[in-house]
């Protein structure tokens, strides 16, 4: 699928191509490769074909099918989707099919995008790889041998791999923004409560926020468009209204000030030399464009991963707690309810998935909590007010989204602790609840993708996809 | 500074999870819960006093939905999803112990 | 040993359903009696991917409550209560912890004294199990059904300060405060459908001792359990102390059957709940207008309507009818039939006895009056006049305000004129000569009966017109 789903959203509305054109060849490039790549768990063939022609008699009734008419999308198997399985690549929810749609899925779906699968993750959005997948991992389109970054490395594999021009994803600490990187994609991390959470089985409820991948910053923008925005349904979501970002695409960097994190550009952080010359040369290529760039220091940054690996496993101990045997998903029989609540746990959670939630139950028993938890909290808004310190000097912030390119199966699944350095860079936004995204920029050594980061205050999403597309122009 | 956290510590955390491990994945698990708890550390030993948690990056205040019923959702389809049912109710095996 | 050496000591948690259309979180519905799992939705399931959003009707009640309670209406915060348990669906609770909504207020016993109240918390409910098979009971049923109507449901937990002394007064209290969440509207005060549920701590001490260590006695259904449980527990606790032994802090459960309390199976999971701050929702900072406004519409509360409906009936507050009155909020009713001239001793008599029927709250106060005015002139019976009143109530509830006297003629309940029934006293006794004798040889006890005897005579032969009180006095004045 090499067209731009603003392309085809455009073409499908005027009625220069029908969507189940559109969707058919979506689902024979899926057919061709996704069994070497493994990005799906579920190709929601039939339904997607049935959507597609309802749109088509749409379009010929003369009704406006929305912008994003005919547009195959993907949607990470977190995301509820009514009667279809939603499974977070667990054991424990395989086959579930939840009574109701997610709000994104419904914007999505009133928007005239087709949901033609849902796409594989680590378990539960656990892991930085898709290696922790109950269904196997997934590949980079890249280069097989590789993963594809995680935990939505089916989403970003699947727009990577020209499957689908959109998908969704989930970014709890990096889990947009790290695979798109590593998948060579755009992939957006929003202002926290600025896309409803609503149907999203919760990793870690006060970092999670769904996003887009994209193979344009264009197409990233018009899907942010389409999904943000206040929600009645989710109490955290912001009730400011949306002005429209796509509007902000063309306006350049002139006059603009662009802060490089000192913090997150260092090799002490574990960075390696090949990106840090792609985030170099991004810098040049702003200031060429007219920007300026300086160095700019977000000291607490170097804490967030400890905080974070504290905040968010005690908030999923919680969250998963309700995977129980008794209401849904898998149940493992035993005599009484307790042991049928623990076998079914034991049999149905991944290894990492285990370890988050003693990690986190640790972190907010009695006697830990000031230590842990509560220390973890402080970090937190100490970070929140280094970056509000940092945007009084500078519009952006500009980093490596992750520290390497992607990296062989299995090199790094023996000690978590190393996996969880892939999201050193990506972890304070999220801590902040800021919004960020990752775009192309060049490539490694290796000859794999590059993806620079680039974060703003709360509620600058504009901002970062009208610097993004001087980024996406200057490196091809 | 915390004490590393112990084997104990883990069966604890385990059996309040409901989560069952064998000798193998106990040794395991206190390892790496070790390791990442080390690094922890780096954080734990911050002196924050003055410094106020933040739980939410959000400065929402009284954010309320009006009294007004919304949709209800088809028992049967809910039960179809469900593990055991029996007249319109979820099933499950004995249970024993007190309501907390 | 007595028990005038010891001191019961007990703090009560009150958990309060309260009033809302639908739930604290999702706009499933909160309704009592309906069809399992009919009243859920994703967030009453816990379905994954569900978020709560807060009831604002629920925060009002909470708030009405509080300043009823004299409390501090204070800014709060949800935090999540994990533990496992299947009629919790995320298995967490989600309540307020260590910010509570409302803190630190008072309530008045109907006596005068009163009760420090801690606090008082909004936190949802849970569903509700039914055990199948075995003994039907929880330890021994094969296997157990939920439904989750119930998970959602807007709870207030308050809880009193350790301040009461005995039974009575815990028994005070709840009824107290019942009547209190009644008259705001903030809970239908029902203990039988479990809209009103009490834990009660109990400990025992020597006066001016420290408190003892106490016991939490869950499963108390009623008043009358209340009492039960309390004296119960006061008194194991003082026979192990006496007997050398220690009272161990525990949950405790009230067997209504067995007349006594049982220990809880002991819970592996319970001693540490891991509360933290709810990341789904955010803080209620309630904006002193509001509170402003919710403390003006506040309705008078019972202690001060009794105290008034006491005044006017030459009564006093505790005075069991008074308090009736005020508990089925017929208080209006009676103090308007009182202004009317009517008996107020009558018209709280019948508001206790003879109008606790569905639809009594249509009957005006003059209208009661009127009644009671027939009464009182001897123009119509005790037993007549309930009659006529059950007549009078399903008149008012289609909407009509009957006339007495016209509803007694329509029943054909004439006032007997004195020569009559003076005449049909005399007859009587002429007919049983024999009991008259030994009525009027003053055995008190053989009078007792023969009175019985006679005026069921009297009542006969007069077709129910004469009145028994009449009756009897006319005996008593004739046996000299
Ligand atoms: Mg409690
Ligand atoms: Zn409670």
């Amino acid at each position: 699928m090499s067209a731009t789903a603003v392309d085809i959203a455009a073409d499908v509305r005027a009625g220069r191509r029908s969507a189940l054109d559109v969707v058919e060849a979506a689902l024979a490039a899926i057919a061709a490769r996704d069994g070497e790549l493994n990005a799906f768990n579920t190709v929601t063939a039939d339904q997607a074909r049935a959507a597609a022609a309802s749109i088509d008699a749409r379009v010929a009734a003369g009704e406006d099918v929305g912008p994003l008419a005919g547009v195959p999308v993907a949607l990470k198997d977190n995301l509820c989707t009514r009667g279809v399985p939603t499974t977070c690549s667990s054991k424990i929810l395989a086959g579930w099919k939840p009574p109701y749609d997610a709000t994104v899925v419904g914007r999505l779906v009133a928007a005239g995008a087709i949901m033609v699968g849902k796409t594989n993750l680590d378990e539960f959005a656990m892991g930085s790889s898709t290696e922790n997948s109950a269904f196997g991992p997934t590949r980079n389109p890249h280069d097989p041998t590789r993963v594809p970054g995680g935990s939505s490395g089916g989403s970003a594999a699947a727009v990577a791999a020209g499957f689908v021009p959109l998908s969704l994803g989930s970014d709890t600490g990096g889990s947009i923004r790290q695979p798109a990187a590593l998948c060579g994609v755009v992939g957006v991390k929003p202002t926290y409560g600025r896309v409803s959470r609503y149907g999203l089985v919760a990793f870690a409820s006060s970092l999670d926020q769904i996003g887009p991948f994209a193979t344009t910053v264009a197409d990233a923008a018009a899907c942010y468009d389409v999904i943000a925005g206040w929600d009645p349904f989710d109490s955290t979501s912001i009730p400011e209204p949306l002005e429209p970002t796509s509007a902000a695409l063309g306006r350049g960097v002139q006059g603009l000030r662009v802060g490089v994190v000192s913090e997150m550009t260092s090799e002490a952080m574990g960075i390696a030399p090949d990106v840090l010359v792609r985030v170099r040369e991004a810098a040049d290529a702003l200031a060429a464009a007219g920007a300026t760039v300086t160095e700019v220091s977000v000291p607490a940054c170097v804490y967030g991963l400890s905080a974070y690996y504290l905040i968010a496993p005690a908030e999923a101990s919680s969250n998963l707690a309700r995977f129980d045997g008794v209401r849904f998903g898998l149940r493992v029989d035993a005599p009484t309810t307790a042991e049928m609540q623990r076998a079914t746990r034991t049999a149905g959670f991944g290894p990492e998935v285990k370890r988050r939630i003693m990690l986190g139950t640790y972190a907010l028993c009695a006697g830990y909590y000031d230590a842990y938890y509560g220390k973890a909290q402080r970090v937190r808004r100490l970070i929140l007010e280094d970056f509000e310190r940092a945007y009084g000097e500078v519009d952006v912030l500009l980093s490596p989204t992750s520290p390497t390119t992607a990296f062989p199966l299995g090199a790094k699944t023996t000690d978590p602790l190393t996996m969880y350095l892939n999201d050193v860079c990506t972890i304070p936004s999220n801590l902040a609840g800021h919004p960020a995204l990752s775009v192309p920029f060049g490539t490694g050594s290796d000859g794999m993708p590059v993806g620079v980061q680039l974060m703003g205050p709360a509620l600058s999403e504009s901002l970062l996809f009208q610097v993004a597309a001087v980024l996406e122009a200057s490196s091809s | 500074m915390p004490a590393r956290i112990s084997r104990d510590d883990v069966a604890h955390v385990a059996r309040l999870a409901l989560l069952e491990l064998t000798e193998d994945e106990l040794e395991r698990y206190t390892e790496q819960l070790g390791a990442i708890l080390e690094h922890a550390e780096d954080v734990a030993a911050l002196d924050l006093g003055d410094v106020a948690p933040l739980a939410h990056p959000l400065s929402l205040r009284n954010v309320f939905r009006d009294d007004e019923p919304g949709a209800a959702l088809d028992r049967d389809e809910v039960l179809a999803e469900a593990p055991a049912a029996e007249s319109g109710r979820f099933r499950v095996p004995a249970i024993l112990g007190e309501e907390p | 040993m007595s028990e005038t050496t010891w001191e019961t000591v007990i703090g009560l948690e009150v958990h309060a359903e309260l009033a809302t259309r639908t739930k604290l979180f999702s706009g499933a519905l909160n309704h009592f009696g309906s069809e399992p799992n009919t009243n859920v939705d994703p967030v009453s399931l816990g379905l994954p991917g569900s978020l709560p959003v807060l009831n604002r009707a629920a925060v009002e009640l909470a708030i009405r409550v509080g300043l009823a309670l004299h409390c501090e209406i204070r800014p709060s915060v949800f935090a999540r209560k994990n533990y496992f348990y299947p009629d919790m669906p995320k298995d967490f609770q989600i309540s307020q912890y260590d910010q509570p909504i409302d803190l630190g207020g008072w309530l008045e016993l109907p006596e005068g004294k009163r009760i420090g109240i801690t606090r008082a918390h909004l936190e949802e409910d849970t569903g509700k199990n039914t055990h199948v098979g075995g003994s039907g009971r929880i330890g021994g049923a094969d296997y157990s059904l939920i439904d989750y109507n119930r998970a959602g449901v807007p709870l207030l937990e308050i809880v009193s300060e350790p301040d009461l002394r005995s039974a009575d007064e815990a028994r005070a209290y709840v009824g107290e405060l019942r009547a209190i969440l009644v008259a705001i509207g903030a809970s239908d005060g029902k203990m039988e459908e479990g809209s009103l549920r009490v834990d009660c701590n109990v400990s025992v001490r020597r006066p001016g001792e420290p408190f003892g260590t106490r016991c939490e006695i869950k499963n108390v259904n009623s008043l009358r359990s209340l009492g039960r449980a309390v004296d119960y527990e006061t008194r194991r606790q003082i026979d192990l102390i006496e007997a050398g032994d220690k009272v161990r802090q525990e949950t405790r459960h009230w067997d209504e059957n067995g007349g006594r309390t049982t220990p809880g199976r002991s819970k592996e999971n319970s001693e540490d709940y891991r509360y933290f701050p709810e990341p789904d929702l955010v803080p209620v900072v309630p904006d002193p207008a509001w509170i402003e406004e919710i403390r003006a519409a506040l309705p008078r509360l019972p202690a001060e309507r009794r105290h008034d409906l006491a005044a006017a009936a030459g009564l006093t507050p505790t005075d069991l009818t008074v308090i009736v009155a005020v508990d089925r909020g017929a208080d209006a009713t009676a103090l308007e039939a009182i202004a009317a001239g009517a008996d107020a001793v009558r018209v709280l008599t019948h508001i206790e006895h003879n109008l606790a029927v569905e639809g009594a709250d249509a009957l005006s106060g003059s209208t009661l009056a009127a009644l009671v005015g027939m009464e009182t002139s001897g123009a119509l019976t005790a037993t007549q006049a309930k009659t006529v009143l059950a007549e009078l109530v399903t008149l008012a509830v289609s909407g009509v305000q009957g006339d007495p006297a016209a509803v007694a003629a329509a029943k054909g309940f004439e006032a007997m004129n004195t020569g009559a029934f003076d005449a049909a006293v005399d007859a009587v006794i002429a007919d049983n000569a024999e009991e008259w004798e030994r009525f009027k040889a003053g055995d008190p006890k053989e009078r007792g009966k023969l009175t019985g005897f006679f005026v069921g005579k009297v009542m006969k032969s007069t077709k129910g017109q004469a009145d028994g009180k009449a009756v009897t006095a006319a005996l008593l004045s004739r046996a000299g």
